[in-house]
């Protein structure tokens, strides 16, 4: 179990972390509710669920994939083997055997081609900075003040970015989205199913926890100090955290003595009032929500590490991390992934160490976590490539690194750092059929995605028109023109 | 991997030295450019069919030879391809490598001159030109030339102003002033000049021919509403008549304005970016006017770019328009994912020779570079690259690289800092690490 869910027995959320099994995702929602707990001690979701998830799988038929190249994302590699999809989940995957399945199930030759779990992406802003750039579309930093844990980055989704629908041809199934990264504390993400909906809660991934979006560094110094105001140095950014984490402290404090005194009888006058930053915060505190911090240098990552013992709570990734590789077994120790481009550098001060095998550095330490993100409406379609270019790295420098490990980087691992790898992110009975088919080995520039699955539907078919949804922005632009 | 074998022959004897990749670093650097010979390569000319088992002898700064079961020279410093790709050296896009080190930190910035009512009291400056900010010891140089990049276009004032100034072709091998072509004026239209352009597209148009006509006009007075110096005058004046221009446009309605606006000055108009060129792509063919484009690009960045898609590549190439590719975002610290983006254009639909092309001899055409850059040719400069696979694929890397005749040093701050952090528990500090 990960250690995000040590302390959420008593949360309405727990039942993410309890979803072991293989479970119907609907058992686990029945599970969860009859087990939950008195409602003010959640802090993600102190009354009943709000803004909650209507998403539900698109129709589906069971469908058996043969004669693949299947990376299950748990490290197998399985050749001239088949994978059947039932009800919405993988229900077998067969080791180079046959699977014996209806005659009415959809027969899917996979001769030449790939399969892998649908891909993930830990930090997209797909959404809240939608295409087109307009300014009107500037909705992923709340640039107020430097603790925004208020505002959640769901709030300002615009599922008509056809971003989307791009990463999804580049089999992207699941994604977190954050606010960006001028705050220290930037709001809740939100993690997504990659379907076209009219509203980000048709979108909303069933039972996710939340992320925290936090930042370190340039982005919020620079932000604040340049209007004069706090923070304005490195040492002005983890000041602020710690006020923000010593209010949160006493915000659990001041509702637990409250519960305590209802508990027992006592006549209690005035209840606390609730306050949507403090549940936030409060909420990493009890393990609930997951933080996603924004951190690229070694030394300010360690500084956050110790924090985050100062106040006893998980990071469970730094994200662009480029210097990640120069603390991989700290990284590791801390069970804190990093969620890493492979090559991008120089951009700014704080990302000129970075090298090209950053991932493989930070994947070769014992139990070391590494993910390949995007954080680009361009980068989100080609995980694989990215994948592809930090495995290549890694082989150059002396590493073994096969492609059924490394697309651990893009499907297990960022499963596992959002809190969803009982439910997504490998191929294994019971789990959502997010699945990808891959015209070829994915770890290529040639490689395309032929179909992808998402809870057993069909939602892209490269060869069919028809299964290519189009946005409500991109429809009816440039009438006319054709190729 | 990495496992370039270098071989010396000596004059009477075949002193066979196989050298690991990093005994090769050291060595390379010592080398004096005297003679190299590869041997048993699969060599992409790209101006002419590719030449399986063939050796490539290199004397001083050039290609002598280039054919199968060729002898090497007595001094010749052997590079054992066993089949590997040859290419010519890539070209890395329009950048601003040697003007940029840190993209966000403005003392290490040098590629636009940014309007300054103090410094400039006209508008236009088509004057500036960035090549003395070039430095070739910028770390961003190495890093990109070791993964095959041989040479650049250096950009000059994107989102600046609507004349962004000049930039030239320069060599990614060190020198202070490898020069290689004349330089090309940049101009930004659409959307990304509209901001300074009184922000509306029509007035870069007002704008731009009333710059043309003040530098038309010999010994023009200056006057209050004038855009030009005198040496902006004579600058501009001097791009009209086969001038090249690059101008940097992405909608197709503006593309076609920029083809009207060339023909009428005699520009030799290039056009960047094109995320629509697609759609006007019968009358660039048509102008003869080439493309630089990113083929990555496949979403409405802005209401420019409605049109952009992944084809856009191969729609260009098969109505016979001349493409070459530029990256549109972080060009200059990106510079190396340029192949990549040329893999997926060829992905989608793209020959793998016109990829290949796009990369090397295309550009080095538009640009007009001296003959034989871009490719590998008996006389052409010896500017090469010898890759693990495919190069074009994201699973190959490059295994040598040769500019100007000498084998390159595989070093980068980067590989430095990659081997001072993969050594595991190491006794001393990692700063004492250095090589």
């Amino acid at each position: 179990m990960p250690s995000f869910c040590r302390s959420s027995a008593v949360l309405l959320i727990a039942f993410v972390c309890a979803a072991n099994s293989a479970k119907a995702q609907t058992e686990v929602q029945t599970e969860a509710q009859s087990e939950a707990q008195p409602k003010a001690q959640a802090y993600a979701q102190p009354d009943a669920e709000v803004y909650p998830s209507t998403y539900q799988p698109l129709p589906s038929e069971p469908v058996l994939i043969v004669n693949a190249t299947i990376l299950t994302g748990t490290g197998q590699r399985l050749d001239n083997s088949s994978l059947l999809l039932v009800d919405g989940k993988v229900a077998e995957l067969s080791d180079g055997k046959t699977i014996k399945a209806d005659q009415d199930v959809t027969k899917l030759d996979a001769e030449g081609r790939w399969v892998t779990p649908g891909l993930i992406d830990v930090h997209s802003h797909l959404g809240v900075y939608a295409s087109p750039g307009l300014e009107a579309h500037s909705d992923g930093n709340e640039m107020t003040a430097p603790s925004t844990a208020n505002v959640w980055a769901e709030h300002s989704i615009w599922p008509q970015d056809p971003g989307f629908t791009r990463a999804l041809a580049g089999g992207v199934t699941s994604m977190q989205i954050l606010p960006g990264s001028a705050n220290l504390i930037g709001g809740r993400g939100v993690t997504v199913k990659n379907v076209s909906s009219v509203s980000y809660q048709g979108m909303k991934f069933p039972g996710a926890p939340y992320g925290l979006k936090m930042a370190c560094g340039e982005n919020p110094k620079r932000v604040y100090g340049s209007k004069a105001l706090a923070p304005s140095t490195r040492m002005g950014n983890v000041a602020g955290y710690r006020a923000q984490w010593i209010e949160a402290q006493k915000y659990i404090a001041d509702w637990a003595k409250y519960q305590a005194d209802v508990g027992a009888g006592k006549e209690v006058t005035t209840r606390p009032v609730r306050d949507l930053r403090l549940e936030t915060l409060a909420g990493v505190l009890h393990g609930e929500i997951l933080v996603h911090m924004h951190c690229y240098r070694a030394d300010e990552m360690m500084t956050v590490l110790d924090m985050a013992d100062e106040f006893s709570y998980q990071i469970a990734a730094f994200h662009h991390a480029v210097e990640a590789y120069k603390i991989a077994d700290e990284l590791a120790e801390a069970k804190t992934c990093g969620a890493l481009w492979a090559d991008w550098w120089g951009f700014k001060a704080e990302a000129y160490d970075g090298i090209q095998e950053n991932i493989a550095i930070v994947d070769r330490a014992k139990r070391g976590c590494a993910i390949v993100h995007s954080d680009s409406a361009e980068g989100i379609q080609r995980l694989n490539q990215e994948a592809a270019k930090a495995m290549t790295s890694g082989i150059a420098s002396g590493m073994v690194i096969t492609p059924e490990h490394a697309i651990q980087w893009i499907t297990a691992n960022p499963a596992k750092s959002m809190g969803i790898l009982n439910q997504t992110g490998t191929l294994e009975p019971g789990k959502m059929a997010d699945v990808v088919i891959w015209d070829g080995n994915p770890f290529s520039v040639y490689a395309k995605a032929d179909q992808v699955f998402i809870d057993g539907a069909l939602v892209y078919d490269r060869h069919d028109p028809a299964k290519q949804p189009v946005t409500d922005f991109e429809l009816g632009q440039l009438q006319g023109v054709q190729p | 991997m990495n496992s370039l074998n270098l071989q010396r022959l000596g004059s009477k004897q075949l002193a066979r030295q196989i050298l690991t990749l990093v005994g090769l670093s050291l060595v390379a650097t010592q080398l004096a450019a005297a003679s190299l010979f590869i041997n048993d390569a699969t060599v992409h000319p790209v101006t002419s069919p590719v030449l399986q088992k063939a050796d490539i002898i290199i004397t001083d700064d050039r290609i002598t030879a280039v054919g199968p079961n060729l002898t090497a020279p007595e001094d010749a410093t052997v590079i054992e391809a066993q089949g590997r790709p040859v290419t010519p050296a890539l070209f890395a896009g329009i950048t601003a490598l040697g003007l940029e080190e840190i993209s966000a930190e403005v003392s290490s910035v040098d590629q636009s001159l940014q309007w300054d009512p103090a410094l400039n009291s006209t508008r236009l400056r088509p004057e500036f030109d960035v090549t003395p900010a070039f430095n070739p010891h910028s770390t961003a140089i190495p890093v990109t030339r070791i993964e095959g990049y041989g040479w650049t276009m250096l950009n000059a004032g994107r989102f600046a102003n609507i004349i962004g100034g000049r930039g030239r072709a320069v060599a990614l091998d060190g020198s202070y002033q490898n020069f290689l072509s004349d330089p090309i004026l940049f101009i930004s239209m659409g959307a990304t000049g509209s901001t300074i352009s009184g922000q509306s597209r029509a007035a870069q148009f007002m704008l731009l021919e009333q710059a043309m006509e003040e530098a038309r006009t010999e010994g023009m007075a200056w006057t209050p509403d004038a855009l030009l110096t005198a040496s902006g005058r004579r600058v501009l004046v001097g791009y009209s008549g086969n001038g090249t221009v690059v101008f940097e446009v992405d909608r197709a309605s503006d593309i076609l304005q920029v083809l009207q606006l060339a023909g009428k000055h005699q520009f030799n108009a290039v056009i960047n970016g094109g995320a629509e060129a697609w759609m006007v792509a019968s009358q660039l063919a048509e102008a003869g006017v080439p493309v630089l484009l990113d083929p990555l690009v496949n979403l409405p960045e802005n209401f420019d770019m409605l049109g952009a898609r992944l084809d856009n590549a191969a729609l260009l190439h098969s109505a016979g328009v001349t493409i070459a590719f530029s990256q549109r975002g972080d060009a200059t610290h990106n510079a190396r994912k340029l192949r990549q983006a040329a893999g997926n254009a060829v992905s989608y639909g793209l020959p793998f020779d016109t990829g290949l092309q796009a990369l090397t001899i295309n550009p080095a055409q538009i640009f007009s570079l001296p003959p034989g850059h871009g490719s590998i040719a008996v006389n052409a400069p010896a500017n090469l690259v010898m890759w693990t696979g495919d190069p074009l694929d994201v699973t190959s890397i490059a295994d040598a690289v040769i500019l100007g005749g000498r084998n390159m040093p595989m070093v980068s701050r980067q590989t430095l800092l990659r081997d001072r952090y993969l050594p595991q528990n190491p006794a001393m500090p990692r700063a004492y690490i250095k090589n």
